[in-house]
């Protein structure tokens, strides 16, 4: 494949994914109790309809819809960054603990009633151990540290941010305030309104900024950490934007909507048949393929019939883990200390 | 060496989790020559080389072209030096083109599908030089360890920078492609660029390269022409053996043959 040919096909890939992401939002903006066709749901978004139409689209929907749309998207921007990071194709927040930790340091601050879930404490209290565990793993792993060490130390990170959230919940005296927070971390975007939606934006939108200024810097570390500071790449500088810029986007999205797994992890997988391993250049459609596979998930909660919600959390983590099995019998070889 | 010197080090020291890797070496290289950096295991030759290229915090003062190495800012460190390291790792199956164009990184050609005239030249005249535009869309994960490693002297080469360290090129080649590298490696220098190149293997070394440096224990014992460098004093003291010293076709031949 030359070139052209290559760089034909990733266009011709990420203008399909961006068409798939308008789609799924005008689907999820017209699913719910009231089905509202692809036309009234346009119709509404721009002041034309019923009343009742619009409230429903505007005020119900939207926020909802933009936060799977936003989430998605740097969660599969965050997976694809600590994958160029770290080259390697099993690395994501998810398996490196870091919505858990982002969701103890939510927790914590809830169960101290430091917070209702709408104050700003929320999210940067969820960044701050969100950063913290990235900053914690990497430490760890060093240089050059293999699946097997970046594994077991994310292993150990999420089993510590978990055990630390149930002891919060342990040792809580409100009973409707662990009910709460159980559901909470389950991880749902529902009833969610444009107050979230404000509170996560910021931080989602300077976290995905960090992480996409750094996509030449992920394509030089392709040759390795010391090549990469040959060409002049700033290896310290890098980590600590992808530590900051991972930090403030899963820490921002935990805080509105609880834990959302394996999106960061799937993503990339799913477009390196179709983009190429250019780890640069994988940074937006996987972006484009969370914001997809959010949205659809979410839709689907919606369809699927069941007694109880089903949360949206719990979906894709129930579709996540046999996708990482998978991925872990594929790089088998790589874990079983072997030479990939 | 008596002409004007492109990379110099004065009283360079390396510490490594507090053991001292390197002491107090001093040297003056210029431009146009191919210095073979040689050692026994754990004398410091790669140490000495990241040492040069700035990446490793050192003691001591590193010129390169009459500029401090630690005033000059990460970009403009880049472009003086080709760094290419042992082993050729690429953690990515790209293309050998994109590989090759990441050294253009320094001087601002971040993006392989991007680049201007200017670097495009650059990395096709390394790509040339070293005889890999056949495999230029090929991915470097599917090439033979002898293409990978011309891939990757290209990829150095395309930086077009005036110094290129170049740590065991020839390691795990057979001994064509050795003498392939090792030919590349002396037409580089020989039009203007200093490389200096760490091998093991003496008789490569001394029929190549027409300065030697020779590390013992973090300190350079021995410097000069490889017949001089390399003398049988030198040879039992630093490498413990002794070699067979014989010339073919006008070029000095090292043999490693018996202990000392």
């Amino acid at each position: 494949m030359t070139n052209e040919d290559a760089a034909r096909r990733r266009i011709g890939a990420t203008a399909a994914l961006a068409a798939l992401v308008a789609l799924l939002v005008l689907i999820s903006l017209g699913i719910g109790p009231v089905r509202l066709s692809p036309l009234a749901v346009a119709e509404a978004l721009f002041g034309g309809g019923s009343d009742v139409a619009q409230v429903i689209v505007r005020e119900i929907r939207l926020p909802r819809t933009l936060l799977a749309l936003a989430i998605g998207a740097i969660l599969g921007l965050s997976g694809a960054s600590l994958q160029g990071l770290l080259r390697n194709p099993l690395a994501s927040p998810d398996l490196f603990g870091a919505p858990q930790s982002a969701a103890f340091g939510a927790v914590l601050i809830i169960a101290l009633g430091l917070a209702d879930v709408r104050s700003y404490a929320l999210p940067v209290a969820a960044i701050i151990a969100a950063f913290g565990s990235v900053f914690v793993l990497l430490s760890i792993a060093g240089r050059n540290a293999g699946l097997l060490i970046l594994i077991l130390s994310g292993l150990a990170i999420s089993s510590f941010a978990g055990a630390a959230t149930a002891l919060v919940m342990n040792l809580a005296t409100n009973p409707f305030l662990v009910l709460e927070i159980t559901f909470w971390l389950l991880g749902s975007l529902e009833d969610r309104s444009f107050q979230h939606v404000m509170l996560a934006f910021p931080f989602i939108i300077a976290g995905a900024i960090m992480l996409f200024s750094q996509r030449h810097a992920f394509r030089a570390l392709s040759l390795g950490e010391e090549t990469a500071q040959s060409l002049g790449v700033d290896v310290g500088r890098l980590r600590l934007f992808v530590i900051s810029g991972v930090a403030l986007g899963v820490g921002g999205a935990v805080a509105v909507t609880g834990t959302i797994g394996f999106i960061g992890l799937v993503a990339p997988h799913l477009m390196r048949p179709l983009i190429g391993h250019d780890p640069g250049r994988l940074l937006v459609p996987s972006a484009l393929t969370g914001s997809a596979l959010l949205l659809a998930a979410d839709i689907a909660v919606r369809i699927i019939p069941s007694t109880s919600d089903i949360k949206v959390g719990v979906l894709t983590s129930i579709i996540g883990v046999p996708f990482f099995l998978y991925l872990i019998m594929r790089e088998r070889r790589a874990l079983g200390g072997g030479v990939a | 060496m008596s002409e004007i010197a492109l990379l110099t080090a004065k009283g360079l020291s390396v510490r490594l989790a507090g053991r001292v890797v390197l002491q107090d070496v001093s040297l003056a290289l210029s431009p146009g020559h191919l210095v073979a950096l040689v050692g026994p295991n754990g004398a410091g030759k790669t140490t000495l080389l990241r040492a040069l290229a700035g990446l490793i915090p050192s003691e001591g003062d590193i010129e390169v072209g009459g500029h401090a190495l630690a005033s000059l800012p990460l970009r403009e460190r880049a472009k003086r030096f080709g760094y290419l390291p042992q082993g050729h790792v690429v953690h990515w199956p790209l293309p050998a083109r994109d590989i090759v164009a990441l050294g253009r990184y320094p001087h601002g050609a971040t993006d392989p599908a991007r680049l201007s005239p200017r670097d495009a030249e650059a990395v096709l005249r390394a790509m040339q030089a070293v005889d890999v535009m056949e495999f230029s869309d090929r991915r470097v994960t599917e090439l033979s360890g002898g293409e990978r490693s011309r891939v990757a002297l290209a990829r150095a080469l395309a930086v077009e920078a005036p110094v290129i360290l170049a740590d065991e090129p020839t390691a795990s080649l057979d001994p064509r492609h050795q003498i392939d590298v090792m030919k590349n490696l002396r037409a580089t220098a020989d039009k203007g660029v200093l490389v200096v190149v760490v091998t093991h293997d003496l008789g490569l070394a001394a029929r190549f390269a027409d300065h030697m440096l020779v590390l013992r224990e973090g300190r350079l014992v021995s410097q000069g022409a490889p017949a001089d460098a390399l003398s049988e004093q030198v040879m039992a003291d630093v490498f413990r053996i002794r070699a067979y010293r014989a010339e073919f076709q006008r070029e000095a031949v090292i043999v490693p043959w018996a202990d000392v």
